[in-house]
């Protein structure tokens, strides 16, 4: 059977590709936040996960406003990175598990979460720079399922909602017959705002108050409207629902193995932490 | 149930409405994740919006480059960054922009938040 072997979240800022292109993980801007990745690199090499669970957010490049799916499924052989207008390198393609993908569109549909599946996708930055900011080698030994959830155009989903089918994937793997080992990546946030006057804003206090509830007392941010959460977070540190929806598959005593958390990278909080089962 | 409206200083939610009201631009700016179309706009860039038939107040904020118009006529931060990118800017270049700082003055604030 096919188990979830831990969760790691992590920011997705698009200059992070840039950095990693340029070569300069070890400047002083950069380093403090590329210094949180060797630990959860070693707990890999250790854990060798055969399969990424992908839970983030679009940002233009598959889905327009055309078709804006509030939840949706990869279901594809391949995803491919492209170009997403401001110029950072695209990175190599992903191996897609189809079997896993379709055996949780199943399940989800079947326990009421009624996905967009999508047998073509393209894949953003909040998608490919978490990979490889866990695998640096770019060749990614895992193959792969996104979970896109809307964090563009409002209402969002509720972090209710997003938690409660965190839940539901936790459940559809643990029922998937094929012995797998399955990671569940959880990108963006943590606290930032682009746009508007309030621009730059970031919330510190919030951000540690969200990581300290993704280990005890995980149901903490799900009591928040998606206006409430811009209000805390900022309009793009609503992302923090993709770190819910991950946390929430894992379900049991959930610990913490490690954590990064620095102001600023861009205009972010940028934030990482690596969450396992309990002993 | 708790009332989703809230209102958030110097914050515009990217609902329905501001979805209505800036479709025509969120297109266009969409548009700019093919290089193709970069080229094509900064060509004529008068004949590329006519294509996507955006208002006066968008083609304006266009025009202007001015990110907080650009809000005003309905634009999407994920879009019009794509439109950003055709000149360049990062996202502090936006903030500052945004909130009439210089950029150095924009990036302090940033690091402030992290004390």
């Amino acid at each position: 059977m096919a188990k979830i072997v831990g969760v790691v979240t992590t920011s997705h800022v698009p200059a992070i590709g840039g950095a990693i292109h340029k070569g300069i993980q070890h400047e002083p801007y950069w380093k403090p936040f590329f210094d949180g990745f060797p630990k959860i690199r070693e707990w890999l090499a250790k854990v060798k996960p055969d399969v990424a669970i992908v839970v983030n957010n679009d940002h233009g490049l598959n889905f327009f406003l055309d078709k804006m799916p509030t939840f949706a499924i990869g279901a594809a052989p391949e995803y491919k990175n492209a170009d997403e207008g401001w110029g950072i390198p695209v990175l190599p393609p992903f191996k897609g598990n189809e079997d896993l993908s379709w055996h949780l569109a199943e399940s989800l549909i079947g326990d009421e979460f009624d996905m967009v599946t999508c047998q073509e996708m393209v894949v953003d930055h909040a998608f490919t720079l978490p990979i490889a900011l866990l695998y640096p080698d770019m060749k990614w030994p895992i193959s792969v399922v996104p979970i896109n959830v809307n964090t563009v155009l409002f209402p969002t989903p509720s972090a209710k909602r997003c938690y409660a089918l965190g839940q539901a994937i936790g459940r559809a793997v643990e029922a998937f017959p094929q012995d797998l080992k399955v990671v569940v990546i959880g990108t963006g946030g943590l606290s930032h705002q682009l746009e508007g006057e309030r621009a730059g804003f970031i919330n510190k206090e919030f951000d540690i108050r969200f990581m300290d509830s993704l280990t005890g007392d995980p149901t903490w941010a799900t009591q928040y409207t998606d206006r409430e959460l811009v209000k805390h977070t900022g309009t793009q540190g609503i992302e923090l629902l993709n770190w819910l929806t991950a946390r929430a598959t894992m379900s049991g005593k959930v610990t913490e193995l490690h954590r990064n958390y620095h102001i600023p990278i861009s205009n972010t909080a940028a934030a990482t932490m690596l969450l396992e089962h309990a002993a | 149930m708790k009332s989703p409206h809230i209102s958030i200083p110097g914050t515009t939610i990217f609902d329905g409405s501001e979805a209505r009201r800036g479709y025509a631009l969120n297109k266009m700016c969409y548009s700019f994740n093919e290089k193709a179309n970069r080229d094509e706009f900064l060509k004529d860039e008068d004949a590329y919006c006519t294509k996507y038939g955006l208002n006066a107040q968008q083609r304006a904020a266009i025009a202007a480059k001015n990110v907080l118009q650009l809000l005003a006529a309905g634009g999407n931060a994920y879009y019009l960054a794509k439109f950003g990118g055709i000149f360049g800017l990062d996202m502090q270049d936006i903030g500052a922009q945004q909130t009439g700082m210089t950029k150095d003055e924009f990036k302090a604030k940033l690091v402030a938040a992290g004390k």
